[in-house]
């Protein structure tokens, strides 16, 4: 092997570093562009969904659990609960519909 | 005020550290099948702190890539931090450049979502939130490739899906709250569902898709309805 593992290693772990470093070091004054703002202020929730769904579907063993983790999470979520509940209620539906379809799937 | 911003960073980065240990238990177990060692494996996990990165990261040297190839494939897959790093920095008015380049390596997906949720984002929240998240990531990864099958697969499933969990509970609140948000968090789910099933879309990678997402949505959310957090939050 030519290229070594930590050679890789340095330019992963550089790469990476440098995205994440340079806005928040470079752009320290407020944006004053209400595009720019409104992209921005977008970003977080529409980011969110689209890693959430439909990866949820697919992140346990079945569909059947991956669909009642985001029914009970949207569920929790809307009645107003907070992270903590949210993400271990989904946990255990996921844990309790696969120990109940265990069976016969 | 700053050791109780602390502690808040800790406990609402609980969830994150479960979902962290599921995703890297996997990830160290992959490294361990890609040939790089245990300690090599939690490195990597140490000094990216990144899943998608990393997963690709590892088909680079499975595949003997140059080191272009693998600088090219972590940009496009971690640009999204560019992104999210921008969205914080508009948080931070007044902190100073140590402080941001200690915040810039915890700026992951999860990280960036419960710090953006904050009203006023103190550097101290993000600390407590990156050491249980990093510990959780580096920890799982060593424990994936050191013991292989620790963990019950139903119990790796479970824990698989608290990262998503607390996504929704990052998002549904605000949406409650916005219509713009609401509107806009739906149709990124819409179109992110597309293009996993579409034919040649759905071979594009996760990273880049969510980008495509991000990029065709707040965008075109921003330009046709403006909307400043202040005014609206």
């Amino acid at each position: 092997m030519d290229r070594s593992l930590y050679g890789y290693m340095l330019v992963m772990a550089g790469v990476t570093y440098l995205i994440r470093v340079l806005p928040l070091t470079l752009i320290r004054k407020e944006i004053k562009n209400p595009f720019i703002r409104s992209f921005l202020n977008y970003v977080p929730y529409v980011t969110l969904s689209a890693m959430t769904f439909p990866a949820i579907l697919t992140a346990t063993g079945n569909v059947y659990s991956g669909l009642a983790a985001l029914l009970i999470a949207l569920f929790l979520a809307v009645r107003g609960k907070g992270l903590i509940t949210v993400a271990i209620g989904a946990c255990a539906v996921v844990f309790i519909v696969e120990l109940i379809t265990k069976g016969f799937l | 005020m700053n050791s109780r911003e602390f502690r808040e960073g800790l406990k609402d980065g609980i969830p994150i550290c479960l979902g962290y240990l599921a995703v890297s238990f996997a990830f160290g177990i992959q490294a361990l099948k890609a040939g790089i060692g245990v300690f090599d494996a939690t490195l990597i996990s140490l000094t990216n702190v990144t899943s998608a990165g990393q997963f690709a990261g590892l088909g680079v040297i499975a595949s003997s890539g140059s080191y272009g190839e693998m600088a090219m494939v972590q940009s496009i897959i971690n640009l999204r931090y560019a992104l999210m790093s921008a969205a914080v920095s508009q948080k931070l008015t007044g902190v100073s450049i140590p402080k941001r380049l200690l915040m810039a390596h915890g700026m992951t997906d999860e990280i960036f979502g419960i710090s953006i949720a904050r009203k006023q984002l103190s550097p101290f929240y993000t600390y407590g939130a990156m050491l249980i998240s990093i510990f959780g990531w580096v920890f799982g990864t060593f424990l994936g490739a050191s013991a292989g099958q620790i963990l019950p697969e139903r119990l790796i499933n479970a824990l698989g899906v608290a990262l998503y969990g607390m996504f929704i509970a990052i998002v549904v609140p605000v949406a409650k709250q916005n219509r713009k948000i609401l509107i806009s968090s739906l149709l990124a789910c819409a179109l992110s569902a597309v293009c996993a099933v579409t034919p040649v879309l759905k071979d594009i990678s996760g990273g880049l898709r969510i980008i495509l997402v991000t990029v065709l949505v707040a965008g075109g959310a921003a330009a046709l309805f403006p909307f400043s957090a202040e005014t609206e939050g």
